[in-house]
């Protein structure tokens, strides 16, 4: 029975173990382990400020002193640089969406280069998905409403044949329609076989699509269960999260 | 409980150190000024004195409002200038003929600096080099600054109509005392409540505007005062030299003060004084070489911004965890 | 004509542009590569005077050294010029980043002051000629005025150049690259695309039209090491005037203001040399961030 199990259990694409990081001389991730195993999608929550962006930045290489390992298929990243690590096939969508003010819209979802021949999305995919976003091509970036950046950010890195997503808080400050359908977005990219980190503070709206939930709090994993157990973790979530 | 309480105490303790480190550097600066021409040749020492106001003036901007001036020959240049005329055409006493150099620098700092000061940074930068550029110009026209000649055999005068300033040693005293009051009108100007403000405004000046102060006129009135003493420095030194030229307002000039300042330590008081004693003296011990003093300047340049940026005073007083 | 009490032909108004226009051409390369590395590396490039003059001395070289001539220099000498300047950012510049700009401004300034004592050192403060090359020496008849064939080639070229360089800034992926990295690199290089080598060679390409204007002055003005200390003031108010960071701003306002101060020789020339600053502090006191810059 064990034996079967493990062999259902499809590989951790990404493994951290023992991650910390600073910014500056403040340190802010005090050791994390967690893990996202192929095809999976695992949602990171936490209070405000418990350090979810750090470590999304972290297993990107952005944040600039941190210690601890972080794998990705067996390779470990904490010595690459931020470009090396984006070319292994991490994507990350970062919180503030970072859509560049200053080309178009077209520019913006044609920037970042392929890094696989395999495993990208053609453009005519993305638009299904996004159809508001062919019609707004010409546009300027800094033009486009808070949902259309926001699925901007996403059809961006979809492109690229990268083909794990770290999307982080991709709801925060949007309507509720909108947050719908980037909810069946989502939901559809992990059908197509992504493996998908997913910062969420909305935990109802996490619980439709995650197959686990780690929990922090102030620099460090408090918990982790699979979403068949999220009914039983109500009470502990309304604490750790402060809803 | 007693951590809180010793916080202050050290605080206090490390005010009262660098008093007693400014007090002995006060000293030993005014010593080493009473000794040096008994040592070294007195019209080297005059127009290093010079040049160290100058540099003092300086850093009062790059120093504590983080404003760097690359245009800051314009007011020594100008104000040599006007004293020159004023003391060799109009006949002035020497210390009239300062004043009126000072007052045309601190003049062109008002009107220069209402310009720059609303830009920061490299911005601030490029607009003080391009009207330096202005004023070099205008000193290569105007009919008065005589051209590639400059004002030669500038009387020196009677100080007040009482010293006879071509006596070298009453000169070295008067040159002395301006430097001294130039150097004290910097250092109070810091230490006022109004270089606290300065100071404030070089760490978050949307902060220091928010509390209801105009920043503006602030960097204004220091960008003016450097000026001026700037032009202390140029007006006294065309009395030193008896003369003014074109070097005084040129952009190469505006480059050496930088240097003086970045040498000997951007921030500190004795810093822009010691680095422009160095820079003078390497000019002088260089001057043979030609034009390997430019190089030679630039290398130290480069060194000091890549491993060095503190600078003399600055490496010294930060490891002696004082403040000079 | 007569104005200011100067009497005015038409032959010389026309002369007198003509010259503006090829000091523009000047101001436009020049501004433009401050502006392009000043986009990416948040810095001025008090440099930039000394590669210029480096890019005419590398045309000499060229000529004396290897018997490569202008249309060689035309193309070797940038590229030479553009490759010290990537080993200048590579070795110097870089360790700067983080810290505040004025200490990048710091360095610039000392390299300047390097090259130049250099250049002085082994050739002087007098100039070197460097021959028109014989393609385009002669003068058309344009009917109202002769025009020098040189002079009209840097006319175009620099035009070519500078809206070449406009182009492909921003109507490229490449161009798009920079324009993003010049907003947020860290994005940029978290798409996976080395930005700190896209920023050494923005600074080699921004030297390198520094070098190109550098060829191009080369015949008229002859091969002199103040040459770029002479020009840069003016291109730093040219810079200040378009306002930073626009690309366009930089080429246009450095034809017009060549322009303007061609026609101040004419009209009134005891100004032609403080024109463009007076220009400066008038724009300064309307439009503090430039023309064509965004307040800060
Ligand atoms: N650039 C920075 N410099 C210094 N401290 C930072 C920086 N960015 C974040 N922090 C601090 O690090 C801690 C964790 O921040 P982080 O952005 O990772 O939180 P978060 O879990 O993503 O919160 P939120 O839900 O608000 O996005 C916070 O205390 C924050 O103040
Ligand atoms: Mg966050």
């Amino acid at each position: 029975m064990p034996e079967a199990a493990f062999a259902q259990t499809p590989a951790a694409v990404l493994k951290l173990k023992g991650l910390q990081a600073w910014y500056n001389e403040s340190h802010i991730l005090h050791g994390v382990d967690l893990d996202v195993r192929e095809g999976e999608l695992v949602t990171l929550l936490g209070r405000n400020g418990a350090g979810k962006t750090t470590t999304l930045k972290s297993i990107m290489g952005i944040v600039g002193k941190r210690s601890g390992s972080i794998t990705f298929h067996d390779r470990e990243l904490i010595h690459l640089s931020i470009d090396r690590i984006a070319r292994l096939g991490v994507a990350l969508c970062p919180e503030e969406r970072a859509i560049f003010a200053s080309l178009s819209v077209k520019e913006n979802l044609f920037l970042p280069p392929e890094i696989a021949k395999t495993g990208a999305m053609t453009a005519d995919r993305i638009f299904t998905l996004f159809p508001n976003l062919r019609e707004r091509l010409s546009s300027g970036g800094g033009k486009l409403s808070g949902g259309e950046q926001q699925m901007l950010a996403i059809a961006r890195i979809l492109r690229t044949g990268a083909r794990f997503l770290m999307l982080d808080e991709p709801t925060e400050g949007l309507a509720p329609v909108i947050i719908q359908q980037i909810g069946r977005t989502i939901a559809e990219l992990k059908r197509e076989g992504f493996t998908i980190l997913l910062v969420e503070q909305n935990f109802r709206f996490a619980a439709t699509i995650a197959d686990r939930f780690f929990v922090m709090g102030h620099g460090r994993i408090i918990d982790a269960f699979a979403n068949s157990e999220l009914p039983g973790k109500m009470d502990m979530l309304h604490e750790a999260l402060g809803v | 409980m007693s951590v809180r309480l010793e916080a202050p105490a050290i605080a206090a303790d490390a005010t009262a150190r660098d008093r007693r480190a400014n007090a002995i550097a006060f000293a030993v600066m005014v010593g080493l000024i009473v000794l040096a021409p008994f040592v070294a040749y007195p019209f080297f020492i005059m127009q290093a004195l010079c040049f160290a106001l100058f540099a003092c003036a300086f850093n009062l901007l790059i120093g504590y409002v983080n404003l760097l001036s690359l245009g800051h020959a314009m007011f020594l240049g100008l104000a040599s200038y006007v004293c020159a005329h004023a003391a060799k055409v109009w006949g002035l006493e020497p210390v009239s003929a300062i004043a009126l150099g000072v007052a045309a620098s601190a003049a062109l700092g008002v009107v220069t600096g209402a310009l720059a000061i609303r830009s920061i940074g490299i911005y601030f930068a490029m607009i003080t080099v391009a009207f330096s550029q202005m004023v070099y110009f205008f000193c290569v026209e105007a009919p008065f600054t005589h051209g590639e000649d400059g004002i030669q055999a500038v009387p020196q005068g009677r100080a007040l109509g009482l010293f006879d300033l071509s006596n070298p040693w009453i000169l070295y005293v008067f040159v002395a005392i301006v430097f001294l009051f130039g150097f004290l009108a910097v250092q109070r100007t810091v230490n006022s409540p109004f270089g606290e403000i300065l100071k404030a405004i070089r760490e978050n000046e949307p902060r220091v505007i928010s509390l209801g102060y105009r920043s503006m006129q602030y960097k204004l009135a220091a960008f003016s005062l450097s000026a001026a003493i700037a032009g202390l420095a140029g007006a006294t030194k065309a009395i030193v030299a008896q003369n003014a030229s074109l070097t005084d307002v040129s952009f190469a000039m505006s480059g050496e003060v930088v240097l003086m300042t970045l040498v000997g330590g951007m921030g500190t008081f004795y810093g822009p004084v010691i680095g422009a004693f160095i820079v003078v003296s390497m000019q002088n011990y260089l001057a043979q070489y030609g034009e390997w003093v430019t190089v030679i300047q630039g290398v130290v340049f480069v060194a000091c911004v890549l491993v060095f940026r503190r600078g003399i005073v600055g490496e010294l007083a930060a490891r002696a965890r004082i403040s000079l | 004509m007569n104005v200011f009490g100067h009497v005015i032909s038409w032959p010389q108004l026309y002369g007198q542009l003509l010259i503006g226009l090829i000091n523009g051409s000047f101001y436009a390369l020049l501004s433009l590569g401050l502006a392009v590395i000043f986009g990416m590396l948040t810095i001025v490039n008090f440099a930039h005077g000394a590669f210029y003059m480096m890019g005419a001395f590398g045309a000499y070289f060229l000529l004396k050294l290897a018997g490569l001539d202008y249309w060689w220099a035309l193309i070797l000498s940038p590229f030479a010029i553009g490759a010290i300047g990537a080993i200048v950012e590579r070795l110097f510049l870089k360790r700067l980043v983080g810290l505040d700009p004025l200490y990048s401004l710091l360095l610039t300034f000392g390299l300047a002051l390097i090259f130049q004592g250099l250049f002085q050192n082994f050739f002087g403060a007098s100039g070197l000629p460097y021959a028109i090359p014989k393609q385009l020496s002669g003068a058309y008849n344009l009917g109202f005025m002769f025009l020098p064939v040189y002079r009209g080639w840097v006319i175009v070229a620099s035009m070519v150049v500078s809206f070449g360089t406009w182009l492909v800034i921003e109507k490229t992926k490449l161009g798009a690259y920079l324009r993003a990295a010049t907003e947020n690199p860290t994005m940029v290089r978290a798409f996976g695309i080395n930005v700190p080598r896209m920023v050494t060679l923005t600074y080699g390409f921004g030297v390198a039209l520094a070098a190109f204007a550098g060829v191009l002055a080369a015949p008229i003005n002859q091969v002199r090491p103040g040459m770029g200390a002479d020009i840069i003031a003016v291109v730093f108010a040219v810079v200040v005037i378009g306002g930073m960071g626009s690309i366009m701003g930089s080429i246009l306002t450095g034809f017009v203001l060549g322009v303007v101060e061609g026609l101040t020789k004419v009209f009134y020339p005891e100004a032609s040399n403080t024109v463009v600053f007076v220009i400066m502090a008038i724009v300064l006191l309307i439009r503090p961030a430039g023309l064509f810059g965004r307040a800060s």
